[in-house]
């Protein structure tokens, strides 16, 4: 009997292992293949490349050829930041407010900023244009930057994270001490909600770094633009360096994939906590 | 300072950038829909004209919402087919190296969608590809991945997947980890089998994360772009052939952005937020009705 479940198990393993290990190829094999085609000069071949080529230098002299690489690195770098760090103040002041304070019209505030967080990017986004083009806006980071500071998400995150995690007594003692409000934030809320803002931060760097469709609307033209705008810009031209497209999107997939490889638990885990408890 | 006006000044940063960055647009939509925008900049008020134009006359506003549908049901209902028995598998008690796995099928959630288009339209190129390579080598023909109107759903269906089945199986494995011990152990001291444990316990419980995770892929389906766009050379080729590739919001944003029929485009658009609503509403109520069961 034992060694019959003993084979089962074993088989059953074997079975999972081999599951398992078909999936991972299935989810890495594309980063391989773009890891080996940005070593290529000539692409096309066939049979297809599967070993890595000698032309990177070649590729990079392209890629900058074609598209202003590292003015759009720099620009996805800074709109992704500034976006971050201007959300993540908002968000946490207003989180404050939200969970420590008792006022009037609460409840209706926050009821408010729920219903609006299931409101589609797509509904505003010819308006939100408009406005844009009357502010003289377009083609800067301030569309990118600024409005994304308005999160309805990000003050529900933040305002269900200190509910818990900054003691009440801590503020009270804290205004005993004559502490006014600003260094109630500087010194306990802030601290105390670093593990909310790791996970709004991520969330919020993550999605304007891979946005696209904000960008091209708001930033149309490949040369002012972010990465994804540039790279698939240069994909529809009619003569693409397909090596130097590939190491752009390598250079643009690195900064991201290179965090997750060493901080994978961490990345995960703030991803996945605003969608869980969310 | 005033110590009732404290929460007040608090919450008044987001609510500004919120009034005026979120909330008018959309209330300036909803006006833009009733309008036509003609050449010059002439504005005129049309009334339901563009709605009615849409669901009589607009051939490719249907096409379109034909388009996001198949794809939902391909692209964004069928990853969690997959998901689900791999959370399971990740879940598995003896599974050496789980981080390992968990990180590597997370990768593609944290990859750019134009980043994962590029690759793919590599992979599945028609003359060069990885794909089609392999198809040729056991003696199938190779299929046109995009320029023929099924082989476009199916690639667009294929990329969608491959990036988002990750993202669910970390989901649903964080569903399976909070179910408690006791429960399997009650059952087996009760005798019984692991497939009556995976019918009786995991998944009854598994089913309000399953309805969550499903609404948030229907919710994000529903408004696909960048991947067509990006796959099938953007505004001027609307989609590809026969516009197999057009997906509402794709539409909404040709017409819109490339024509500057700002009317036309946000008519399109409260129809689409319409059907979103109607399919939410759909899905609370199963999931209510089926919560009651329980």
């Amino acid at each position: 009997m034992t060694k019959k479940t003993n084979w089962r198990l074993l088989v059953g393993k074997i079975f999972l292992y081999l599951l398992m290990f078909l999936a991972a190829i299935a989810f890495a094999f594309p980063f391989y293949y773009m890891f080996v085609l940005s070593s290529w000069q000539n692409i096309f071949s066939n049979p297809p490349r599967f070993w890595f080529g000698t032309d990177v230098a070649h590729n990079f002299k392209a890629l900058t050829t074609q598209i202003p690489f590292l003015v759009n690195f720099f620009n996805s770098f800074g709109i992704a930041t500034l976006g971050t760090i201007g959300t993540v103040i908002v968000a946490t002041v207003c989180g404050y407010g939200f969970s420590k304070f008792d006022f009037k019209g609460k409840n209706i505030l926050m009821t408010f900023v729920l219903s609006t967080m299931m409101i589609p990017p797509f509904l505003n986004i010819i308006p939100f244009f408009q406005m844009m083009k009357t502010f003289k806006w377009l083609n800067t980071w301030l569309p990118l930057v600024i409005p994304a500071m308005g999160s309805a998400y990000g003050v529900f995150l933040m305002t269900q994270f200190l509910k818990n995690s900054v003691p009440e007594s801590l503020i009270d003692a804290a205004r005993i001490d004559g502490l006014n409000e600003i260094g109630i934030l500087a010194n306990i809320v802030f601290p105390l909600g670093k593990n909310g803002i790791a996970v709004l931060g991520t969330i919020t760097f993550v999605n304007s770094w891979n946005n696209f469709m904000g960008a091209l609307v708001m930033l149309p033209n490949y040369k002012k633009s972010t990465l994804p705008v540039a790279l698939s810009t240069m994909m529809q031209r009619s003569d693409t360096s397909w090596g130097g497209l590939m190491l752009g999107t390598l250079l643009s997939v690195m900064p991201l994939l290179i965090v997750i490889i060493f901080f994978s638990k961490q990345i995960i885990g703030n991803l996945t906590a605003g969608s869980v408890k969310g | 300072m005033n110590k009732k006006w404290t929460p007040y000044l608090l919450i008044s940063p987001f609510f500004v950038f919120f009034l005026i960055f979120g909330l008018y647009p959309i209330g300036y939509s909803l006006v833009m829909s009733f309008q036509k925008y003609g050449l010059g900049g002439k504005v005129q008020f049309v009334g339901l004209f563009n709605y009615k134009l849409m669901l009589t006359e607009d051939p490719y506003f249907w096409k379109s919402l034909i388009n996001t549908s198949i794809l939902l049901v391909f692209g964004s209902l069928l990853q969690h087919v997959f998901a689900i028995p791999l959370a399971i598998m990740l879940n598995t008690k003896f599974l050496k190296g789980r981080d390992i796995f968990k990180t590597t099928f997370f990768l593609p959630f944290i990859t750019s969608t134009v980043s994962v288009v590029i690759i793919f339209t590599r992979i599945f190129s028609e003359n060069y590809g990885f794909v089609n390579f392999v198809l040729k080598a056991i003696g199938l023909d190779p299929v046109r991945w995009m320029s023929d109107p099924t082989a476009i759903k199916v690639l667009l269906s294929i990329i969608i997947n491959w990036k988002w089945i990750g993202w669910n199986t970390i989901i649903y494995l964080a569903g399976l980890q909070a179910i408690p011990d006791d429960l399997y152990e009650a059952a087996r001291i009760d005798g019984a089998s692991e497939i009556a444990q995976g019918l009786k316990i995991t998944i009854p419980l598994l089913v309000p994360i399953i309805f969550f995770s499903t609404t948030m892929s229907v919710i994000g389906g529903m408004q696909m772009f960048d991947e067509p766009y990006v796959l099938l050379g953007g505004y001027e080729l609307m989609g590809g052939t026969a516009n197999s590739g057009l997906t509402t919001a794709f539409y909404i944003l040709t017409q819109g952005m490339r024509w500057l029929r700002f009317g036309k485009a946000s008519a399109i658009s409260w129809l689409l937020f319409a059907v979103i609503l109607i399919l939410t509403t759909i899905n609370r109520f199963v999931t209510k009705k089926i919560n009651s069961d329980n």
